[in-house]
């Protein structure tokens, strides 16, 4: 079996008397997309933290393309190959599309303390930040304001951002949040698209969605994954039934 | 957009004029150099406050380092220019990272307190500079010699040398603001976490940004105490701090730009308000409220409406 590209060795995280994520071991294969999925209040949110930094665990270790990345902040992370969205879109606003990418194109090629030559003019930066945008089928919306995209181009722009970073692994934190039917099967179809391409930790309410694309799942109920294999397994799984999808089929 | 672009050139090319057309007397050289000072201070500050999101409320203490620097080298008889400046804009840069280092780990109202509060130790500590004048000020012996000639003491060589060092300090920030720096500057003004997500930390940025600000205030400071050819502590006071910001707001906080001409709006307005009557101040604030209602997006917004 291959090295995992990201291991979560028994992540604790405790709020008071109030264990969030209670000993949370999972593995990010290369190439798959790792789905994971929980009830409200089963400690996705607080999991997330942990993996990009945000939150430091009380115990375990976050490690990410071998390294031990726990106690390396959130850019560090990033530049080490770990991207992520977040559940409510977070693109700068005023900047075009296309200033958005590049922004995490010039933060992946060369130095960001350059004071003299106008960055809207650096044609390397401009030129894959067209690619990023083109990946996710932006390419015509570059010139038009962040914050003028729809929703559903929102969420698309903030994964041409994480693509641009050149990441080795994408933390997608529900890329389906508040889509519309229509956004959520451009978002899924584009999410097939990427998932040829790249690694993803996929964190989603949308279990048709994640049905569709996951390669593996693991289910997380009050802060323990108490469940992971392939869709065929997960949906078959007793236990997973009892504490998770029955609310839904029943 | 780029009509937009020639509206600031109008304003420096008619600072650059008026003494050619009348306006050369020593009365209108001195309001116009006060002028094109403190817009120096107040494009340095508003590319903190619009460009970076950094709304400091101490940004007259780094002109005041600039300005004392001129003064306690003058008392030790040091006077000449290349001597004075890099020790003026180095005092301010030193200043400006220090202060900056601790007080842009808060944001917001946090912010904008702790710089107060930095900005009033810097006052008291120039009002405890009993070698200096303490509170009554420092009345400079000659005013700063350029590699030993008395240049500045050239009125109409001082008038171009205010106005030079300000379009330099305009087109230096705008410069910056355009940069792969100023980039990240803006992105985290707008949205920090997203700096964050794309792998770079704001910290450094803004703290970089925030010293050559100082350092830009410095040099403001050095022609302040030039042209007055007397400093006091009033020039670090929290009032002025105040007058910079509400130059910045006055003139647009979006554009550079506006940072000029809401500095020459308010010195002239403060000026003839105080010729018209005793109690100017009791017209001139309810002016300068009124002006931050209406004029959204300031002066340099009014006029770019009415250009574009």
């Amino acid at each position: 079996m291959a090295e995992p590209l990201l291991r979560l060795d028994s992540l604790r995280k405790h709020y008071g008397g109030l264990a969030v994520t209670d000993g949370v071991s999972l593995d990010v294969l290369p190439g798959e997309i790792h789905a994971v999925i929980g009830p409200n209040g089963a400690g996705k949110t607080t999991l997330i933290h942990e993996i990009t930094g945000v939150v430091a665990p009380d115990e375990g270790r976050v490690v990410f393309a071998g390294q031990d990345v726990t106690r390396f902040s959130l850019p560090r992370r990033v530049r080490a190959g770990l991207a992520r969205t977040f559940q409510i879109t977070s693109v700068v606003a005023g900047f075009t599309a296309l200033a958005n990418v590049a922004l995490a194109v010039q933060a992946r090629s060369g130095s960001s303390f350059r004071f003299f030559r106008p960055a809207a003019t650096e044609r390397a930066l401009n030129e894959t930040a067209m690619q990023a945008l083109a990946e996710v089928g932006l390419a015509d919306r570059a010139g038009v304001p962040a914050g003028a995209l729809s929703h559903g181009e929102k969420r698309a722009l903030e994964l041409a951002i994480a693509l641009a970073t050149q990441p080795r692994l994408l933390l997608l934190d529900e890329p389906l949040a508040g889509a519309g039917p229509e956004e959520t099967e451009r978002l899924v179809a584009l999410l097939t698209r990427l998932k040829s391409a790249y690694t993803i930790l996929l964190v989603e309410h949308d279990m048709q969605a994640v049905f569709a694309l996951a390669d593996r799942v693991s289910v997380l109920v009050y802060g323990r994954v108490i469940a992971t294999g392939s869709v065929a397994e997960i949906r078959s799984s007793a236990k997973v039934r009892a504490a998770y999808l029955g609310e839904d089929e029943a | 957009m780029l009509r937009e672009a020639w509206l600031p050139l109008v304003v420096l090319v008619a600072l650059g004029v008026a003494p050619l057309l009348g306006f050369g007397g020593s009365y209108e050289t001195t309001l116009m150099a006060r002028a094109m000072i403190l817009g120096m201070a107040a494009v340095s500050l508003s590319f903190l406050v619009g460009g970076a999101g950094l709304v400091s409320l101490g940004h007259a203490a780094s002109v005041g380092v600039g300005a004392y620097a001129v003064a306690i080298l003058d008392a030790h008889g040091v006077t000449e220019a290349t001597l004075v400046l890099p020790a003026a804009i180095g005092a301010a840069a030193l200043f400006s990272l220090l202060t900056g280092a601790i007080a842009i780990r808060t944001s917001g109202v946090h912010f904008i307190m702790i710089t107060l509060a930095f900005g009033q130790m810097a006052f008291f500590t120039a009002s405890s500079l009993a070698a200096y004048g303490g509170d009554d000020g420092y009345t400079l012996y000659s005013r700063t010699e350029l590699l030993g000639t008395r240049l500045l003491e050239n009125r109409l060589a001082f008038h171009y040398i205010c106005l030079g060092l300000l379009a330099a300090s305009w087109g230096g920030c705008a410069m910056l603001l355009a940069s792969r720096f100023g980039r990240v500057l803006r992105a985290a003004r707008e949205n920090p976490q997203r700096v964050e997500a794309v792998g770079l930390a704001p910290y450094p940025f803004r703290l970089l940004g925030y010293m050559l600000a100082g350092a830009m205030g410095g040099l403001a400071g050095v022609l302040l105490a030039n042209a007055t050819e007397f400093v006091s502590p009033a020039t670090l006071s929290w009032q002025r701090s105040g007058e910079l910001l509400f130059m910045v707001i006055l003139g647009g906080a979006g554009r550079l730009w506006g940072a000029i001409l809401g500095a020459l709006a308010f010195v002239l307005l403060e000026t003839w308000l105080a010729q018209q009557m005793l109690h100017w101040k009791l017209v001139f604030g309810p002016l300068l409220v009124l002006a931050v209602i209406f004029l959204r997006g300031g002066l340099s917004g009014l006029v770019a409406r009415h250009h574009g």
